[in-house]
């Protein structure tokens, strides 16, 4: 039953590998072929950001510079996701429009690291040596550059969101609780309107070296997150920017949006990951939402990031869900913080035109049957339990 | 409080457990002892060498061991300890059993210097070394350690997993507004019913080499280095800048309802948080002062309260010129003629800015004011800023009866945050 402050997504920016904006993204999925850089990190292959027209979104080239890639990106997405809820510029809505932000942080000064990793070992007083090149050698904007919420500030400068303006960190589930703590305020009237979404650039070698550190990236040549399975699993990342504007109904209605679907239910959780624990919370989360749940019409878009054990698991849960699936991590490569909106945004897109598109690879199932619903999971590739519900609007 | 419900008839939220650790020692009574008689923090680092900085002073905890130093591991250290603190005073819940979520407001992860020495050592490149040969070491699989304590989420994982808190837990980061935003969310999830109960920690240890610099290239800290309990100055005409420090603040937030029905003590009471971003500069605040004008406001029309009704301000006052200066634009727009009169006092003049833990940190602080009827002073208060004419209860604490208060907290990004807490 349709209800007021239900809470819909009315607008939708997504830049990724597979191109810039949601209908380039459908059009991708529906005719896929998978978009990879192996060369530049070799052995890692990534999913490479598309090329923006950066100053589409961002008009002044004074920002873009105090900007580093992972800010751009968010930036970027983030104006794409109002134009497309129709409320850009609309400076009196914004000032009231709450923001939260899923986003680790930002990229290094890799030459200034690369020289003093050098130099220090060979420095006669190797502490007076750091001190003196990183006060020498850093450039003071690039702090700002990295601090976490400052994809939200440069958001607030850019595009003026300043009602509120909040960051979550912590890889995937910083993503799932940023959409279910919106949806979670429109539903009990401590906003009506949100922009939320994250950003994270994939093209950078320290965080190809923090996940090597755990073992968990996935060697040349690619394949997709299911069939990586029978040979040890891994996450090939991906750069992705992802926002949703996501509004009461009543909001929506009054202003004349049409919205993409509306987000029925959403479940976060954590767990140790003992054997069959993340699948408890997922069947505890899927139970709660049952009310809403219609089979016949359902697909899952899967937040899977290849990671071997976490991937099994969800895949076994899924199969007891039997209903067709796709991992957006194959398309667009495992993102982390923006990668439960960027699952929401493909589910939204399928909801809205009541089809999904056609599978990523072999293992995935087609589907026939009009598309009514999407089931989306976030399973983190170390921590933390999503489930979603995407019903049309 | 005869009712267990707000102005809105939303669940009044109180605060039934506090910790808190700063650089002027571990607890309530020892921080209260030493805040309330002026003593500062501050002190000389001795944590990383410091030649050629400009700044050599900091409030680091330096009296709390970790096994492994680096942020994100006495960030969680000092959480720990704090968290104890506040649930024992609480009596919430059983050990190890929370009955509401974790709310985290943590400093922004990321791997250090040591790491990447040690990483470099471990690749036997010789002279040049590059991310390439950090990389090749790091498929070793020995540290495989470092890639959990450097997610952004383990601090939280492990709390939630050592205290039993429920659901997934959210780690927040609003720069130097952290721990307003922490505490802010609680409050919304206690008023939508979602929980009776939630566990709000602010909590920061990142004084190290690179964090110091970036702050110092910006031009934000004081380097006015001897004697280092002099360099805090807040509202004094001869302000330069901030000191960084590292603290951690716990707070068990709980409906009073809740409160009641257990036999809790009420320490004080979470009236009203207002917030507004600002888009005017990345660090700046607008000249004109409005989106602190607009987030003090919003706090008070959220707690149902009037300019009038408050009694005392905790200010940010983090010692910038620009920070207190537009501290003050905006007090003095929403107080009015009041504002010179109403006690405004800097703790970070006694602990240094605890950045991400400030706001949890302050807004124990402003309950214990409240509770203990004395205003800590702002001290080095030597040259009266004759732009900023405030009441900053100058270099000794001042007994009054304050009924409320607000406790301000901003931060880079335009992050504004105020909280007003009121006597339970």
């Amino acid at each position: 039953m349709a209800h007021e402050r239900d809470a819909l997504i009315t607008g939708i920016g997504i830049v990724s590998c597979l191109g810039s904006g949601a209908d380039a993204h459908w059009d991708a999925l529906n005719d896929f072929t998978p978009v990879v850089d192996t060369e530049s990190f070799k052995p890692f292959p990534v999913h490479p950001l598309a090329p923006l027209d950066l100053d589409k979104q961002i008009p002044k080239r004074g920002d873009q510079r105090q900007m580093e890639a992972w800010q751009r990106m968010g930036v970027f997405a983030a104006g794409l996701a109002l134009d497309s809820a129709g409320v850009k510029g609309n400076t009196e809505l914004l000032s009231q429009m709450g923001m939260i932000v899923a986003a680790g942080g930002g990229e290094r000064d890799y030459a200034v690291d690369t020289a003093i990793l050098s130099g220090y070992p060979k420095a006669p007083n190797p502490g007076a040596y750091l001190n003196e090149h990183l006060l020498g050698d850093l450039r003071p904007t690039l702090f700002l550059a990295q601090l976490s919420n400052l994809l939200a500030g440069n958001i607030s400068i850019v595009h003026g969101v300043i009602g509120s303006s909040r960051t979550f960190m912590g890889e995937e589930g910083s993503g799932a609780d940023a959409v279910r703590i919106a949806c979670a305020r429109i539903a009990a009237g401590q906003g009506d309107i949100m922009l939320v979404g994250g950003s994270y650039n994939a093209q950078r070698p320290d965080v190809l070296l923090h996940y090597e550190m755990g073992g968990l990236l996935r060697r040349a040549p690619f394949d997709g997150v299911w069939a990586r399975q029978s040979s040890g699993g891994g996450m090939v990342l991906g750069s992705v920017g992802c926002f949703l504007v996501i509004e009461s109904r009543a909001h929506a209605a009054e202003r004349g949006a049409t919205a993409f679907g509306h987000i029925a239910a959403i479940r976060t959780d954590r767990c140790r990951r003992g054997p069959g624990e993340a699948t408890a919370n997922a069947r505890a989360q899927f139970e709660a939402m049952a009310a809403h749940y219609d089979p016949a019409g359902a697909e899952v878009i899967s937040g899977a990031s290849g990671a071997a054990a976490p991937t099994a698991e969800e895949q076994a849960f899924l199969a007891e869900i039997g209903r067709p699936v796709r991992a957006t991590a194959t398309a667009l490569g495992h993102s982390l913080e923006p990668s439960f909106p960027a699952s929401l945004a493909l589910a939204a897109l399928s909801v809205q035109r009541g089809a999904l598109f056609g599978p990523l690879e072999a293992t995935e199932q087609t589907m026939t049957a009009p598309l009514t619903q999407a089931l989306v999971t976030s399973w983190g590739h170390w921590r933390g339990e999503a489930l979603a519900l995407v019903t049309a609007a | 409080m005869t009712k267990d419900t707000d102005h809105l008839g939303r669940p009044i939220v109180v605060v039934t457990g506090m910790g808190v650790i700063t650089s002027l020692g571990q607890g309530q009574a020892d921080n209260w002892k030493a805040l309330t008689s002026g003593v500062s923090g501050i002190r000389r680092i001795s944590r990383f060498p410091i030649e050629g900085l400009r700044t050599t002073i900091a409030g680091t905890v330096d009296f709390v061991p970790v096994e492994e130093l680096s942020a994100p591991a006495l960030s969680q250290r000092l959480a720990e300890l704090v968290i104890e603190e506040a649930v024992a005073e609480s009596g919430i819940g059983r050990v190890g059993d929370f009955p509401g979520p974790l709310l985290l407001a943590l400093p922004p992860v990321e791997m250090e210097w040591a790491q990447r020495f040690a990483l470099a050592a471990a690749s036997g490149a010789n002279d040049t070394v590059t991310y390439d040969d950090l990389i090749r070491a790091a498929g070793s699989g020995s540290f495989e350690p470092w890639y959990r304590r450097f997610l952004f989420s383990s601090v939280g994982e492990n709390l939630a997993e050592r205290f039993g808190t429920k659901g997934l837990p959210i780690a927040t980061s609003t720069a130097c507004a952290s721990g307003g935003t922490a505490i802010q969310l609680g409050v919304e999830a206690i008023r939508r019913g979602e929980t009776d109960a939630a566990l709000v920690v602010g909590t920061d240890a990142s004084v190290n080499a690179e964090s110091l610099i970036r702050f110092s290239l910006l031009s934000a800290l004081s380097t006015r280095n001897e004697p280092p309990s002099s360099a805090s100055r807040p509202f004094s005409k001869d302000r330069e800048g901030f000191v960084m420090a590292e603290g951690a603040g716990a707070l068990v937030l709980e409906s009073l309802a809740s409160a009641r029905s257990r036999g809790a003590t009420v320490l004080g009471v979470v009236q009203g948080c207002g917030e507004v971003a600002d888009g005017f500069h990345r660090t700046r605040s607008s000249p004109d002062g409005k989106p602190i004008i607009a987030c003090m406001r919003n706090a008070l029309a959220d707690a149902g309260l009037a300019p009038e009704d408050v009694g005392y301000i905790n200010a940010h006052g983090t010692g910038t010129p620009e920070n207190d200066k537009m501290e003050w634009v905006g007090v003095s727009a929403v107080f009015g003629e009041r504002a010179g009169s109403i006690p405004m006092s800097s703790n970070k003049s006694m602990i240094g800015h605890s950045l991400t833990a400030a706001g949890t940190v302050e807004a124990i602080f402003t309950v214990l004011t409240i509770r203990n009827g004395l205003l800590p002073p702002t001290i080095n208060y030597d040259i009266p800023d004759p732009l900023l004419p405030v009441d900053c209860v100058p270099n000794v604490a001042r007994a009054a009866s304050v009924r409320h208060a607000i406790s301000n907290s901003f931060g880079f990004g335009g992050q504004n945050v105020c909280l007003v807490l009121g006597a339970a």
